[in-house]
């Protein structure tokens, strides 16, 4: 049961199509412009946790892997002087389906803590194997040239990528709207609210389970090959366990089972990322932003205790207040 | 004599020293209602997980259709037509009644690999669900959350998702229990109206519903049958009343569960 409220989506997305617009009618530097695009592509990211998370109710904690594996895609192909992006990007969406088949082929067959462990595992071991690959700067990385479309969009010119990232964001963010109201959504929902119910009723749970795996592994690869190009590097900090962390973080904090809900996360999250220390160094002592984590983790408990549907849920309660 | 649509032979499952089902062979015809009843502890969950699939015996086999299901998982049986519900209600808590009804049909209408158009506007998949929810009488509750229902609707709604997958064969698994007795009545009426178009196996401790129901009943005791046979053959049958009710207490007139 696809909790968005669709009012949410059309005015955080119009809000998103907007910012570039603004940052140059207030003459702010272009940073802005491209902090928000480096948002959209972790949102992205987030995104796709939540459609196995908070639809399919399988807790993925090794999911910053893809977001590696993407951007790995783009790094080696860039490596070998391999620019097109129409060759980059398919090339992305395949490799990252069958990592994705093959760690979910073994994960699903476990669940609960074991689940979150294995998946764990799996991105470890994807991450050493990034720091073994000396050729490719192994623990330093390597440096990526950006993705060429032919001449159709230049990713060096800061509002032609930050518009990229949006339009990949829109058609993906309609692409899960449809899949979670469809008749796969509606059985990968069933397997979360009661799985047992869903066998007795006839259902191959393990499989459509699985076909969600791959589709949101592909999705976050998208997301990694987009955050390559951002970046214009690549190392094996990308799939650092922690980064794991930070996707389910912006997905509970955004309002899991949404899909909208996630990019809110990832805005508020980032946001207080770049800022929290600025301001704690202006309000507290010079040197305190150091421990921007210690406000960060008891306002993360607030919103968990407070408000279970995270900022999503806020926003839709303000709305009922208002009429 | 009506065919067999189910036979187990020598059915036996334990867990660790406990033997639940032991060496149980039974029969069930086409279209009669097939009581299992027994004291707690009997093993007619055990049988009916094993007959649904979500639990493999340790030895024995299960027939359906004279085809050997022993090792088939539990989804390819429910598309050869064996559907459960269970003792404990086990619907989709945040989904509508329909939504419910609507996804057990959808189990049996081919691959749900189809991602594109909406679930909720397939008139393939809502209109068989609305016509099962109005023969239960739920019609007025279709869109109510199943968490919402009452205990006796999710009960009922519980039997509309068994009935929804068209099966051959139901295995009811205490379909009234903790029901009131108004809608214990209406329940009956339903598995009444059942008869004849369905075959089903009924765990009941609701006495007076097995009786007015059964055309047979098989009493389990230890995981063992001790009798087969028609109401009226089980209520006169002695060692059936020494296990229900202990020895020494044969001047009981009625048979009464405990």
């Amino acid at each position: 049961m696809s909790a968005d409220k669709l009012w949410i989506t059309w005015a955080g997305m119009a809000l998103l199509a907007l910012i570039p617009i603004l940052i140059q009618v207030f003459e702010l530097p272009v940073f802005y412009t491209e902090m928000f695009c480096r948002i959209m592509i972790l949102a992205l990211a987030a995104m796709s946790l939540d459609l196995i998370l908070g639809f399919g109710g399988m807790v993925s904690f090794g999911h910053a892997v893809y977001l590696g594996i993407g951007s790995y895609t783009v790094g080696i192909f860039s490596f070998y002087e391999i620019d097109n992006g129409f060759i980059q990007f398919p090339a992305t969406l395949v490799i990252c389906g069958i990592f994705a088949l093959l760690i979910g082929m073994m994960s699903l067959r476990t669940s609960g803590v074991y689940f979150i462990m294995i998946t764990l595992a799996f991105a470890q071991m994807v991450f050493f194997l990034g720091i073994s690959l000396e050729e490719f700067g192994g623990d330093d990385g390597m440096p990526v040239y950006r993705s060429e479309f032919g001449g159709w969009i230049d990713l060096n010119d800061p509002l032609s990528f930050y518009y990229f990232v949006f339009a990949i964001l829109l058609l993906l963010l309609f692409l899960c709207h449809r899949i979670i109201h469809s008749r796969f959504g509606m059985v990968l929902q069933g397997c979360k609210s009661n799985e047992a119910r869903m066998q007795a009723l006839g259902f191959p749970t393990y499989r459509y389970k699985l076909a969600a795996f791959v589709i949101s592994g592909m999705i976050c690869g998208i997301a990694g090959a987009l955050f390559a190009n951002w970046n214009e590097f690549v190392s094996p900090a990308i799939m650092h366990w922690t980064r794991s962390g930070d996707l389910l973080i912006m997905v509970i904090l955004g309002g899991m089972g949404t899909l909208f809900g996630p990019v809110l996360g990832t805005v508020l999250f980032l946001l207080l990322e770049e800022y929290l220390p600025e301001w704690m160094d202006a309000l507290l002592f010079p040197g305190a932003g150091e421990h921007w984590m210690g406000v960060m983790g008891p306002l993360l408990i607030l919103l968990v205790l407070f408000a279970r549907g995270g900022i999503h849920s806020l926003l839709g309660r303000l709305r009922i207040r208002n009429g | 004599m009506a065919e067999i649509l189910l036979k187990t032979e020598k059915l036996t499952k334990s867990f660790g020293g406990l033997v639940a089902i032991s060496e149980l062979s039974m029969e069930v015809e086409e279209g009669e209602i097939h009581a299992v009843i027994g004291p707690n502890g009997a093993g007619k969950t055990t049988l009916i997980a094993q007959l649904s699939g979500s639990l493999r015996p340790d030895s024995g086999s299960i027939f359906f259709q004279n085809q050997d299901i022993t090792q088939l998982p539990e989804y390819r049986r429910s598309s050869l037509g064996l559907a459960r519900s269970f003792q404990i209600t086990s619907v989709l808590q945040n989904f509508s009644a329909l939504d419910n009804v609507a996804l057990a049909v959808q189990a049996q209408a081919g691959h749900s690999f189809r991602f594109w158009s909406k679930a909720r506007k397939a008139t393939d998949l809502r209109e068989p669900a609305l016509n099962v929810l109005e023969k239960i009488g739920l019609s007025e509750r279709v869109d109510v959350p199943a968490s919402s229902l009452s205990h006796g609707e999710q009960r009922q709604l519980e039997l509309a998702m068994a009935l929804a997958t068209r099966p051959k064969m139901l295995l009811l698994d205490e379909p009234m229990a903790g029901m009131g007795v108004e809608e214990s009545q209406r329940m009956v009426e339903v598995l009444a109206e059942l008869k004849g178009t369905h075959t089903l196996v009924l765990i009941e401790h609701d006495m007076d519903a097995v009786f007015a129901l059964a055309d047979r009943i098989t009493v389990l005791v230890y995981g063992q049958s001790i009798a087969c046979d028609t109401p009226p053959n089980i209520r006169s049958n002695p060692e059936v009343r020494k296990a229900y009710l202990g020895e020494g207490e044969e001047s009981s007139e009625t048979f009464v569960d405990e």
